[in-house]
């Protein structure tokens, strides 16, 4: 079974009230930058990028980072493991970096990605947004600080992302033959 | 994309254009870390390399190790010259105890044209060639590649050049399929007695006048003379080859079009090119040893991701 738990307007207001708490927490950006995790966290880092600079006239970088050589599942898994385009091309060093991602499940890309930035600097902080918060399955201590919506979802349900330009829509999938 | 189709790198010629592909793109990203102040990723942390050389080599095993290192692998050296092979162990002998103490990776130069082959049959490991005789050496075949790919753009219908000794070649014979693989133009150019007898099967060109190579060509590289490997006189002397078959800037200057000039190494200054042309700006010598380390992290990274039954 298939159904649709955010629509594209919903999504679009989730993101917007995200670019109020991030502003809120860190001004007018001048310490801070964006890092979205390659390879689906990359549409929302861009979408929040354009929204702060709409909402805000706030401009600020945002990386893409690509976390697949610090994964811990490699020769693990039967699937291949191929890299993406990585992207960081500002100082992180002592910057507020708040990484984005779309889902946020057991929480292992996002380790891989805390490890992935200290091969660039040292930020004096980081924090996590994510769009949707999949509770019940976390493997490693990581929590996010914005969150679009948490979903309850059993470990076999599937939950997609889908991005239509800019602007996306989220699913759950409960029957995984569909 | 997907996997690599092989478990081992045995030669060029038993992978496919789409493994091609993938090493180059992974090797984008490998060009990338090692470009960043920290150099290094841990994919490969519970992973043991051990390097197994048979033969000299100083760039080849330089480069590996560097590779393997910054892909944070357990790095083993072993070489014949200081080792029980002196004492008349074989091959798969040496091997198995290498393996025996965990090793999931071997990397070997062998003087004997298909060890390898031989030893993937018999042994759990990938294997990766690093220079088997006078057969093949696939990650010089596919750094230069990469090399050339960056200068130029994509290589089909591009003209290459390969000049000098074609006979003791293993580079030759990987560039050869890898380019041809790639759709580029291969032409092989030397003095007749350099050049081996079956090599219009392969599907190249063949010439003996370097001045009529370099104008028809993209992309010139340009062999070293492998005097280890000369027991008979293939040419009566180095000065002559030079004459004939060197390379300087004032033929370069000639040409009216800009080729570009790579080498394997170690050069040979004076030889094969004089040290103006190696210096130039039409040479991408020391872009082939930086890429190098790229293409063999690449490599390293795609096999290891093959598991071993």
């Amino acid at each position: 079974m298939k159904r649709i738990i955010l629509e594209y307007q919903q999504v679009d207001l989730i993101l917007t009230r995200i670019c109020h708490e991030l502003v809120e927490k860190h001004g007018d950006f001048k310490n801070a930058a964006l890092i979205a995790l390659q390879p689906r966290g990359v549409f929302l880092g861009k979408v929040i990028q354009t929204k702060l600079n709409t909402l805000f006239n706030i401009t600020t970088p945002c990386g893409e980072l690509d976390t697949t050589f610090h994964r811990d599942d490699f020769r693990r898994n039967d699937k291949p493991l191929i890299p993406n385009v990585m992207n960081i091309n500002f100082e992180i060093e002592g910057k507020d970096i708040i990484l984005i991602d779309d889902v946020l499940y057991t929480g292992r890309s996002i380790r891989a990605a805390l490890d992935a930035i200290n091969d660039f600097g040292r930020p004096a902080s980081m924090e996590l947004v994510t769009l949707i918060n999949r509770k019940y399955k976390r493997e490693v201590p990581i929590h996010p600080d914005y969150v679009g919506e948490n979903v309850d979802s059993r470990t076999d349900d599937y939950v997609k992302v889908d991005w239509n330009e800019n602007k996306c829509k989220v699913w759950i999938i409960t029957d995984k033959s569909k | 994309m997907s996997a690599l189709s092989t478990q081992h790198l045995l030669g060029i010629k038993d992978i496919t254009l789409q493994d091609i592909q993938l090493i180059f793109k992974t090797a984008d990203n490998f060009k990338q870390v090692i470009n960043r102040p920290i150099k290094k990723v841990p994919s490969l942390r519970d992973v043991t390399i051990a390097n197994v050389f048979f033969e000299n080599s100083t760039r080849t095993k330089i480069s590996f190790e560097l590779a393997e290192k910054r892909l944070s692998a357990d790095v083993v050296n072993f070489s014949s010259s200081s080792s029980s092979v002196k004492k008349g162990e074989t091959l798969i002998d040496t091997v198995n105890n290498i393996l025996a103490m965990k090793v999931d990776m071997v990397v070997m130069r062998h003087p004997a044209p298909g060890a390898h082959q031989f030893l993937a049959r018999h042994i759990s490991a990938n294997i990766v060639n690093a220079g088997d005789g006078t057969h093949e050496h696939p990650t010089q075949a596919l750094l230069d590649a990469y090399s050339l790919q960056e200068k130029l753009g994509d290589l089909k219908d591009r003209k290459i050049v390969i000049v000098g000794d074609i006979l003791h070649s293993r580079v030759a014979l990987s560039n050869i399929y890898c380019l041809q693989k790639l759709g580029a133009k291969v032409r092989v150019c030397g003095p007749p007695t350099l050049l081996p007898k079956f090599i219009h099967s392969l599907g190249v060109e063949v010439s003996h006048n370097l001045i009529e190579s370099l104008q028809w060509c993209d992309a010139a590289n340009m062999l070293r003379i492998q005097l280890e490997r000369q027991e008979d006189k293939y040419f009566p002397s180095l000065r002559e080859y030079s004459l004939q078959y060197g390379v300087n800037l004032e033929l370069l200057k000639k040409l009216k079009k800009n080729i570009v000039i790579m080498h394997p190494g170690p050069i040979n200054r004076g030889v094969e090119i004089t040290s103006d042309v190696a210096d130039s700006d039409q040479s991408i010598i020391l872009d082939q040893v930086e890429n190098g380390v790229a293409i063999r992290m690449s490599v390293l990274y795609l096999l290891a991701g093959k598991k071993i039954e």
